[in-house]
């Protein structure tokens, strides 16, 4: 078990800039995960920890060890890849004992422990099948117990359970959190999921274009978000996100501004924006914006809209409410039925609310 | 929604037609082509056991007497030829080393040209289809020159040897072609898992990779071989002893005998050539058929 430090670590593949400037630590034991879209670099990041891929700049530490040189079968990780890269013309027991072998143990250890690693992941019975006579989920884990069989520093799971079904994902979820925690083993777990990202990791790594987005735990994400970016990729339904300006008349009242709403925002002091003016994206999750009677609030802390569109979730509604030219999401408890057309008057929950800076798409609160 | 019984009932009797159908090309195009192939194998066999033959077709008087080059030396009229074994063993040599050799390198190049990035490998791979548009016979004044240089020609069993390496120098690249195919299926992440799980490059190589390209192996060996065993113009041209013969150019001298010529030995001899390579043939075949790649199974 090792702590992981990335020290400014880039890749480019020709003209393809696929990880930039990328600093990151990974305590000892902790649960990290890569989060981003297709294509952001992770994978790529994922396979210059392994030694697969050497970075174009930079250093990669183990225990303030540098390993940047040092080759993959001499850094003690398992890895499990997208597409379980299992050995195919090996049975599942001889893919597992592989990593043993290769560490040239005992015969007697190495059927040991890969019998004592099948039952735990509970594929012993499948120990003389061929990976093309397993299911998707049977092979992920077989991928996880070759991974885990040689018991490596550094566990690497790239997108694991993007190819099972979603109610397998979940149950596999639990149970590779569960896992990790029973191990302790400082795990790196590569994913586009949100969902899968907040729920199983320590901490979340947000990358998008081959660049660091954020690098916090999922409270912090979800609540704090540093820019635009993880605004939006974080959270289902997505954050609202308005574009407009911010105005500051007089000393003691800041307002936001675009077409069709003038909304004032009572807990931002007006020093954010600059001059007296400002381009500005506001930012509300849906869950953050609620319903109001004519009487209930100061009428300029309200925007006023009509209903959309209704989509019942079961427990709530998600409501679209158009707004001037703008169309908001909020979740509302399900109880009485608002109806497409009708008015409302809707209030932000002023103390959650995001504001970020255009040109830089920071966070600005 | 409007189909009636009867309508089904002539869509199913359509589609066992059509079925009929298909069972039938491929009858004509698979096995009629394949009769004419039988037959001679047919006619060399009875032929070469028989010891008349009655208007070149029925064969009468079950005998080995044609099969005697086995055990005896091999004459026709007044010449004597070499005994059949040296021969055997000749051929069998150049066409081992050849498979062995084209393997061998193929093997490892087609690794190289499918995995590895470097500068000018694109136009390596086109010059190597442009050098199998080479026939051997525009190469083989300036081999003999090249064979002359290096002492290899006129020296007995050693020419063969130079044979062979020219043999497979001419497999070669088609050869590293077909094994590069093989490779090329083979996915980056199989590799990258045998390094991760300790395995060094040329483990990886051996234990992954290779039992996967087994089937292409197997492919390049059967050609190599069978290339190797039936070469004729090389050997018929350098070859100046004829205890270095191998059996095509022995053949081609006892088909040349004009006036005593026993086709019924011919048809033995013939038959015994073919018996390595059939060999060979089911032997590779059956690696051949188990492929792993794509997840089937043998
Ligand atoms: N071997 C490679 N050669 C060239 N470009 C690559 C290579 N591997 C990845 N890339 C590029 O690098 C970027 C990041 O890829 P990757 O790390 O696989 O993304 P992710 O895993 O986040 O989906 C992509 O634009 C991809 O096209
Ligand atoms: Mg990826």
């Amino acid at each position: 078990m090792v702590r992981v430090t990335l020290d400014n670590i880039s890749k480019f593949f020709g003209k393809v800039r696929a990880v930039v400037d990328l600093n990151l630590e990974i305590d000892d034991g902790e649960f990290v995960a890569f989060l981003g879209p297709s294509g952001c670099g992770k994978t790529t990041t994922l396979l210059m920890v392994a030694g697969i891929y050497r970075p174009s700049r930079g250093r990669i530490l183990f225990d303030n060890e540098d390993v940047t040189d040092l080759p993959p079968k001499d850094r003690n990780i398992g890895m499990v890849f997208q597409s379980y890269a299992l050995y195919p013309h090996m049975s599942v027991y001889d893919n597992i004992a592989f990593p043993l072998k290769l560490k040239k143990e005992p015969q007697r250890e190495i059927d040991k422990k890969v019998r004592e690693i099948a039952r735990l992941l509970r594929i012993d019975e499948l120990l003389d099948r061929k990976p093309a006579q397993l299911s998707g989920g049977q092979k992920q884990r077989v991928a996880l117990g070759r991974a885990l069989v040689k018991e490596p520093d550094v566990l690497l799971l790239d997108e694991p359970l993007s190819n099972l079904d979603a109610q397998l994902r979940i149950l596999m979820r639990a149970e590779i959190k569960r896992l990790q925690k029973e191990l302790r083993i400082t795990t790196i777990y590569v994913t586009h999921d949100q969902v899968e990202a907040m729920t199983m990791a320590d901490r979340i790594a947000v990358m998008n274009k081959g660049r660091l987005q954020q690098y916090a735990d999922p409270q912090t994400l979800y609540n704090k978000p540093a820019n635009i970016f993880v605004a939006s990729f974080i959270g289902s339904p997505p954050m609202n996100l308005i574009e407009g300006e911010l105005e500051a008349p007089d000393d003691n009242s800041v307002f936001f501004v675009s077409s069709g709403i003038k909304l004032k925002l009572p807990n931002v002091p007006p020093n954010v924006a600059k001059d007296g003016q400002r381009e500005v994206v506001l930012g509300v999750r849906p869950e953050d914006l609620q319903m109001v009677g004519p009487g209930d609030a100061d009428k300029e802390e309200t925007l006023e809209g009509s209903i959309y569109v209704v989509e019942p979730l079961g427990k709530e509604f998600l409501i679209n409410v158009q707004v001037g030219d703008h169309v908001l999401k909020m979740l509302v408890p399900a109880d009485g039925m608002p109806e497409a057309g009708q008015r409302i008057r809707i209030r932000p929950n002023f103390s959650k609310i995001h504001l970020f800076d255009k040109k830089s798409q920071k966070a600005l609160l | 929604m409007g189909r009636t019984g009867e309508d089904i009932r002539k869509r199913i009797a359509r589609a066992r037609l059509e079925r009929m159908m298909v069972i039938a090309v491929v009858i004509l195009v698979a096995v009629v082509p394949a009769i004419p192939i039988w037959l001679m194998y047919g006619w060399i066999i009875s032929q070469s056991f028989s010891g008349k033959v009655i208007l070149g077709i029925l064969p009468t008087d079950l005998t080995l007497d044609n099969w005697r080059f086995l055990w005896s030396p091999i004459k026709m009229g007044e010449k004597e030829y070499p005994n059949i074994w040296p021969i055997t063993i000749n051929t069998l040599a150049l066409a081992l080393t050849v498979s062995g050799l084209v393997v061998f390198v193929s093997s490892l190049s087609g690794y190289a040209l499918s995995r590895m990035e470097f500068k000018g490998r694109t136009a390596l791979m086109q010059f190597i289809i442009a050098l199998h548009a080479f026939p051997s016979v525009i190469l083989l004044i300036a081999l003999f020159v090249i064979l002359n240089k290096l002492g290899l020609y006129g020296k007995g069993f050693v020419t063969l040897v130079g044979i062979a390496l020219i043999k497979a120098g001419l497999e070669i690249p088609m050869a590293t072609w077909i094994i590069k195919g093989f490779f090329d299926n083979i996915p980056w992440d199989l590799e990258w898992a045998a390094l991760v799980d300790g395995a060094s490059r040329w483990k990886v190589w051996r234990t992954v990779i290779l039992p996967l390209v087994l089937p292409g192996i197997a492919a390049v060996s059967i050609f190599s071989f069978l290339s190797g065993w039936s070469e004729f113009l090389l050997v018929f041209t350098y070859v100046a002893q004829e205890e270095y013969y191998t059996l095509p150019v022995m053949i081609y001298y006892m088909i040349g005998e004009f006036i005593h010529i026993d086709w019924g030995m011919l048809a033995a001899l013939g038959l015994f050539y073919a018996i390595p390579t059939l060999i060979f043939f089911s032997v590779s075949q059956k690696v051949l058929l188990r492929i792993y790649v794509g997840g089937v199974k043998g």
